[in-house]
C-alpha cells in the first residue's frame, strides 16, 4: 500500500538555536492508526506542526498522498485535519458557526446535514447553539474535534486528544477514532498514555529529543521487546523460596502464595520446564499457572531510559 | 482562488460585529450627535461659516473621516489579532489559503464595518444639518478608499503587535493625532502660514480635504493631491502585506 504521508529527513531548529528535530524519516500508510509516544518536549507537536503548515521546517520534505507541502499546499492541506494540543476556540461564537467556518475555510461547500452529522456523532447536537464559553473542558475539546472533521480530512492529527479529558470521555474518543478507522481516515494521535496507544494504534512511534527511536507494529513490537510473566500460585503458602529452586532467580509474593518468574519469549530456551519440574521435586503443590505480557510502558520506559542514559 | 475561504472568513467576522450591532450602531450615533451639539452649537455660534459652508455642514466629511479611520483600523488590527491572542490562528495557518485570502477576509470585513459606521454617521448629521454632496460618485470613492487603506493598516498593526498595548499604541499615538491635526473640524487656510506649511506633511490632511471636495466641491489641497496621497498610502500597505507575507514575519515561526 502506498504511503499517505511520507516525510523525509525532517529538521527544525528554532530561532534561538533549539533542535526540536533532528532528521525524522517516516512513512504512514493509509488508513492506519500511528501513535507516536515521546516525553515531554520530544518534538511531536513540534513535527505535526510543520505537517499541518502552523510551522516551517528548517529542512527536509513532507508529502502528503503525493503532495509536497510546501510547492502544493491547497492540495495537501485540504486532506488534513488537526486537533491541536491546546484549546484554542473563540469563546463568543456558537457552536454550529465554528464547525461551519472551519468547513468553509478549507473551501467545501456549506452542508448543514455533514455538520450536524459531525455534531451528533461528537454528543455536540443539543448543544450546537451554545456559545464557546459556556462548555466544559471535555466539550470544547469535542468542538476542536469537530471542527478538524467538517471538511472531511482524510488524514487525522491528534495532538493529545484526551489530555485532562475523564474516562468516559477518553473511550469515546477511542470509539470516534476507531470509526473513523473504519471510513478510511489516518489517524495520527500523539499521547503520554501508554494505554491509549496500546488500546487503539496499530503501529507505535516512539520519540525523544527529536528523534525517531523507532516505528514498529504494536503487536510485533511487544512481541519483539516485551517480557514475559510466569507466576505460579500455591495451594499452601511458602515462607521462603527453597533452596532447591534458588537458581531460577524467583521472586516470591509478600503473602508467600505466588512465584514469580520473568523470562524473554524470544530465547530459545525460557527455563520453565526446568522451572516446574523442579517446583515438582520440592514438593510444592500448583493451584494455579498464568503468564503475563509486560505492557507498552515497560518498553517504552526502557527506550527512552536507554536513549538518556 | 479559494473564494469559500474568503467567504467564511468574511462572514465569521461580521458575525462578531453583529453581535454587537447595537453597540456599533449606537456608539456612531451618540457620538455624532455630541459632535454636533458641543461643536456645532458652541463653536459653531463663533465660527458660523467657513468659506460659504454652514460650520455644523463643514464639519461632517472630517467627522466621518475620523470614524472611518479609526474604526477600520481597529478592526482590523483587532481581527486578526484576537487569533493570534486566543490560539484560534492555528486554523488559519492550516488551512489550504494564502496569506492573499486571509487579507482579503479580515480586510474586507473591517472595511465593510467601516463602512457601515460612515453611513450611519451621515445619516445621523442629515438630521442635524443639510448636506448636498457635489460628487457623489467621488464621495464614495475616497470613502471606500479610505476604509479599505486603514483596514489594510490596521491589518499589519495587528500582526505586527505582541500585545494589547502595542495594538493600542499606533492608533492612539499615530493615527488619532494626525487625524485631528488634519483638518477635520477646522480649514487648513485658518492655521498661520507656518503650520499651513507643516500640516502638509500629514497624510490625513489629503484624504480630508478630498473627501470634503466630493461634499461642497472646494478643498485645502488640489483633489489630484489627494488621490495621489490615498494610492501612495495604499501602495505602501500593500507592500508591508507583500512582505510579511513573502517572510512570514510574526505568523510563522
Ligand atoms: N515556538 C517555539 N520556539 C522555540 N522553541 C520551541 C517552540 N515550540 C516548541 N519549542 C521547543 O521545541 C521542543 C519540542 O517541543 P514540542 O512542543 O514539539 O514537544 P512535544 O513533544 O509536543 O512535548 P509535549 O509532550 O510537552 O507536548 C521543546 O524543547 C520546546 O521547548
Ligand atoms: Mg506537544
Amino acid at each position: 500500500m502506498p504511503a499517505i504521508l511520507s516525510i523525509r529527513d525532517l529538521r527544525k531548529t528554532y530561532q534561538g538555536g533549539l533542535e526540536a528535530l533532528k532528521g525524522v524519516s517516516l512513512d504512514i500508510e493509509e488508513g492506519e492508526i500511528l501513535a507516536l509516544l515521546g516525553p515531554n518536549g520530544a518534538g511531536k507537536t513540534t513535527l505535526i506542526s510543520i505537517i499541518c503548515g502552523i510551522t516551517t521546517a528548517s529542512s527536509g520534505t513532507v508529502t502528503v498522498a503525493g503532495h509536497d507541502i510546501v510547492d502544493e499546499f491547497r492540495a495537501a492541506r485540504a486532506l488534513i485535519g488537526l486537533v491541536p494540543q491546546d484549546i484554542a476556540l473563540e469563546p463568543f461564537e456558537k457552536v454550529r458557526n465554528t464547525v461551519r467556518f472551519s468547513r468553509g475555510l478549507f473551501g467545501k461547500r456549506r452542508d448543514d446535514a455533514r455538520v450536524e452529522d459531525v455534531l451528533r456523532r461528537l454528543s455536540l447536537w443539543d448543544r450546537r447553539d451554545a456559545q464557546i464559553k459556556e462548555l466544559s473542558g471535555g466539550m470544547k475539546r469535542r468542538v476542536l474535534i469537530a471542527k478538524a472533521l467538517a471538511h472531511e480530512p482524510r488524514v487525522l492529527f491528534l495532538d493529545e486528544p484526551t489530555a485532562g479529558v475523564d474516562v468516559e470521555l477518553r473511550r469515546d474518543m477511542w470509539e470516534i477514532v476507531a470509526e473513523l478507522k473504519a471510513s478510511g481516515v489516518t489517524i495520527i494521535l500523539t499521547t503520554h498514555y501508554i494505554e491509549e496507544a496500546e488500546a487503539i494504534a496499530d503501529r507505535v512511534g516512539v520519540i525523544s529529543r527529536g528523534r525517531l527511536l523507532l516505528v514498529e507494529e504494536k503487536a510485533r513490537l511487544m512481541k519483539r521487546m516485551g517480557r514475559k510473566q510466569l507466576e505460579v500460585e500455591l495451594t499452601d503458602p511458602i515462607p521462603e523460596i527453597p533452596p532447591a529452586l534458588a537458581r531460577h532467580r524467583l521472586r516470591l509474593s509478600r503473602d508467600g502464595r505466588r512465584l514469580i518468574f520473568t523470562y524473554d519469549r524470544q530465547g530459545r530456551r525460557t527455563g520453565i520446564t526446568a522451572l516446574l519440574n523442579d517446583v515438582a521435586a520440592a514438593g510444592l503443590v500448583l493451584r494455579d499457572v498464568q503468564t503475563r505480557q509486560s505492557s507498552l510502558e515497560d518498553i517504552f520506559v526502557d527506550l527512552v531510559h536507554g536513549e538518556q542514559a | 482562488m479559494n473564494w469559500l475561504a474568503i467567504a467564511a472568513i468574511y462572514r465569521f467576522e461580521m458575525n462578531r460585529f453583529f453581535r454587537t450591532l447595537m453597540q456599533s450602531f449606537l456608539s456612531p450615533v451618540l457620538s455624532t450627535s455630541l459632535y454636533f451639539i458641543v461643536f456645532g452649537a458652541a463653536i459653531g455660534s463663533r465660527i458660523r461659516e467657513v468659506e460659504g459652508i454652514s460650520y455644523g455642514a463643514f464639519i461632517v466629511p472630517g467627522l466621518v473621516m475620523l470614524s472611518v479611520m479609526t474604526q477600520a483600523l481597529s478592526n482590523a488590527s483587532f481581527g486578526i489579532y484576537f487569533p493570534k491572542f486566543i490560539g484560534t490562528i492555528y486554523e488559519l495557518l492550516s488551512a489550504p489559503v494564502s496569506f492573499l485570502e486571509i487579507v482579503i477576509g479580515y480586510v474586507g470585513a473591517a472595511a465593510t464595518k467601516a463602512l457601515f459606521i460612515g453611513a450611519v454617521i451621515l445619516a445621523t448629521a442629515s438630521f442635524f444639518v443639510d448636506l448636498s454632496i457635489a460628487h457623489p460618485a467621488a464621495m464614495v470613492a475616497f470613502l471606500l478608499l479610505t476604509c479599505f487603506s486603514f483596514a489594510l493598516l490596521g491589518f499589519i498593526i495587528g500582526i505586527w503587535a505582541g500585545n494589547f498595548e502595542q495594538l493600542q499604541i499606533v492608533p492612539l499615538l499615530v493615527v488619532t493625532p494626525l487625524v485631528f491635526l488634519g483638518g477635520a473640524f477646522y480649514s487648513t487656510s485658518m492655521l498661520p502660514p507656518v503650520w499651513q506649511k507643516i500640516t502638509l506633511f500629514n497624510p490625513v490632511v489629503y484624504l480630508v480635504s478630498g473627501f470634503r471636495w466630493s461634499f461642497f466641491g472646494m478643498a485645502d489641497v488640489p483633489v489630484g493631491w489627494s488621490l495621489l496621497a490615498i494610492a501612495l498610502f495604499t501602495a505602501a500597505c500593500l507592500t508591508v502585506i507583500w512582505w510579511i507575507f513573502r517572510t512570514g514575519w510574526r505568523i510563522r515561526s
